[in-house]
């Protein structure tokens, strides 16, 4: 096949015999070419730095990860002690970024894939918005649940609520795992979206020709066939939320605290935060690097769980779908 | 609600079809009473004219089948009947469908309620990835009935109806995935027929499927015509012959024909018909 093309092409170009077919001047080409081995050095760097630094944490941060570790609170600023207050306050402000970000998610990716006409300029103003607000840096959603949240929403309850007094108003858990849910909406959104692509149409006609309605066939066909991939928007949006640092910096993560967070307005220690403080704001940086060793091996171990958890269950539904 | 809308006395045909049915009312035991029926439909996806003034008469408790080669617009035709394309973008109908009478086109019917009396069976098996039981149960849920007593014996009656029961009764609670595709068309027929439809639309219902089930199909259209009225859409001439009363030729968007099944096959009044049917072309 090769050998036709080039030969139709060389009568067309030039009145001479092809010397070689073009799959073997293709493999010449290639062979000479600077690309493959560019590319090939880069991966190669890519994976030895993964290497080297996944090494360096395991190294310096296993030896520390102790029952005592994940259970205790920091002791000796920081040098001592374990980080399970920043344990406690990561899966609390996940949790509850998680009770945010999933109903909101899935309803506007319902809104976009059944409701919305694709031409509409609503939906195509929320599509720009969802793609826009993953580019978003990070420290502009700090900034923006600092003002929003704490300053005009937690303000407008205090003074609504409670005469003025200092209480929502203030940063909390509750606004950082609001401000994080914005952050983590468009990770939702989008495997919502792509869950519900997969849904067979057959499905929604044979709902609609027994007499369902628009939302009966969404709630009892299409919802409980695209669970799996709303669970996967939710672990990877968790995965993401976990390590961010810069939404909640402003908005209610603490330095240290005495006490873990039980109510929505307390503040919180975090993972990521823990990790930031130690390595720069600690009185004495070096004494405190065996415990950001184990500390930040904790947190990494944290989102490669989630997001094995993550790939896996995707995985399972794609199995499912093959059937 | 499709009953809100006055209900007019049933009309016998008095404009029966194009080609006479002397001869079908002669075989018929009921004399032929139209169940649905379109006048001067005309059907566009966007700017392509699919269907061209279709005056077409479905009778009651009998099988009509529509043929014609691929493209032809039959199955764009089965879905006016039941508003299915309702769903697609672009879709536009002008011209009539009514069932007994009453347009269904009407702004003041109720879509969902319709589609419960015209029930439909599409050309893949498509059941919901839920068991034998939920399946058939699902018409009867979205219709609001939780009493679980009326649901068993719906199940039951509707599988039985579909001549599955004795082949599932003991699976019920099995994913509708583990059976075969026939099994699966059965159950897809008998989930539609769980809503007790006044009419049944099949989209090639047999098409996919091997000689034994299509034959247990066919079997079972015509144990369901005396309950039931059906329009059925097949590229297969010889079922079309085997179990229709009624037979409607598509091409290019027009209704050439439309006639008892014995006269379309044996004594066509249009030539294309006459090449159609007998496999010249298509």
């Amino acid at each position: 096949m090769a050998e036709a093309t080039a030969t139709t092409r060389s009568v067309s170009s030039s009145p001479e015999p092809p010397r070689e077919t073009l799959a073997q001047r293709s493999r010449w080409k290639r062979l000479l070419s600077p690309l493959p081995i560019l590319t090939g050095f880069l991966a190669v760097c890519v994976i030895t730095m993964l290497v080297v630094i996944l090494w360096n944490i395991v190294a310096g941060g296993v030896g520390r990860l102790t029952w005592e570790f994940m259970t205790g609170a920091p002791t000796h600023g920081m040098t001592e002690g374990g980080i399970f207050p920043a344990i406690f306050g990561t899966v609390f402000l996940v949790l509850l970024m998680t009770i945010a970000v999933i109903p909101l998610g899935v309803a506007t990716a319902i809104y976009l894939r059944y409701y919305a006409r694709p031409d509409a300029w609503f939906a195509r103003a929320v599509r720009v918005a969802v793609n826009n607000l993953a580019g978003v840096p990070a420290i502009v959603f700090g900034l923006f649940g600092l003002g929003f949240f704490i300053q005009f929403v937690g303000r407008g309850i205090d003074n609504a609520f409670f005469g003025g007094a200092l209480t929502f108003g203030q940063p909390a858990i509750i606004w950082a795992s609001l401000t994080l849910a914005l952050l983590t909406l468009p990770v939702v959104i989008v495997a919502t979206e792509e869950a519900m692509r997969t849904i067979p149409n057959d499905y929604l006609e044979a709902s609609y020709a027994l007499g369902a309605t628009r939302w009966q066939t969404i709630s009892r066909v299409v919802l409980p066939n695209s669970l799996t991939g709303i669970l996967t928007g939710g672990i990877l949006a968790v995965s993401r939320g976990a390590g961010e640092v810069a939404p909640i910096m402003f908005t209610g993560a603490a330095y240290f605290l005495p006490y873990l967070p039980k109510k929505l307005n307390d503040q919180f220690m975090e993972l990521g935060y823990h990790v930031y403080v130690m390595s720069t704001q600690s009185p004495d940086v070096e004494a405190t690097l065996p415990v950001l060793y184990s500390t930040v091996l904790v947190l990494l171990l944290l989102t490669f769980a989630l997001n094995a958890l993550g790939v896996l269950i995707r995985y399972r539904l794609r199995g499912r779908q093959a059937v | 609600m499709i009953d809100k809308v006055p209900t007019l006395p049933r009309r016998p045909a008095t404009q029966p079809s194009r080609s006479g049915d002397t001869e079908a009312e002669s075989r018929m035991a009921d004399p032929t009473t139209v169940k649905m029926r379109s006048r001067g439909l005309d059907f566009y996806y966007g700017a392509n004219h699919v269907l061209h003034n279709v005056d077409f008469d479905v009778f009651a408790h009998s099988v009509t089948a529509l043929i014609g080669p691929s493209g032809c617009g039959k199955s764009t035709f089965l879905r006016t009947l039941n508003r299915m394309n309702d769903q697609i973008p672009g879709a536009r109908l002008t011209g009539e469908v009514s069932i007994d009478g009453n347009d269904i086109y009407d702004p003041l019917v109720d879509v969902t309620a319709l589609r419960r009396r015209i029930g439909m069976v599409f050309q893949r098996s498509n059941p919901f990835p839920k068991s034998i039981y939920e399946n058939v149960a699902f018409g009867l849920r979205i219709a609001g009935v939780r009493d679980k007593r009326v649901l068993d014996e719906t199940v039951e009656e509707s599988l039985k109806l579909s001549a599955l029961w004795d082949e599932v009764k003991d699976d019920l609670n099995k994913p509708a995935f583990m059976f075969s595709g026939g099994q699966q068309q059965r159950l897809c027929i008998a989930r539609a027929l769980a809503v007790r439809p006044e009419v049944i639309l099949m989209d090639e219902p047999a098409s996919a499927l091997d000689p034994i089930s299509t034959a247990k199909i066919e079997e079972l259209i015509e144990d369901l015509k005396v309950r039931y009225t059906i329009v059925i859409v097949t590229h297969n001439m010889q079922q079309a012959a085997r179990i229709s009363q009624y037979t409607g030729f598509f091409y290019m968007g027009d209704l050439v024909e439309f006639g008892p099944t014995a006269k379309i096959f044996t004594t066509p009044s249009e030539k294309r018909t006459e090449d159609y049917v007998t496999g010249r072309f298509g």
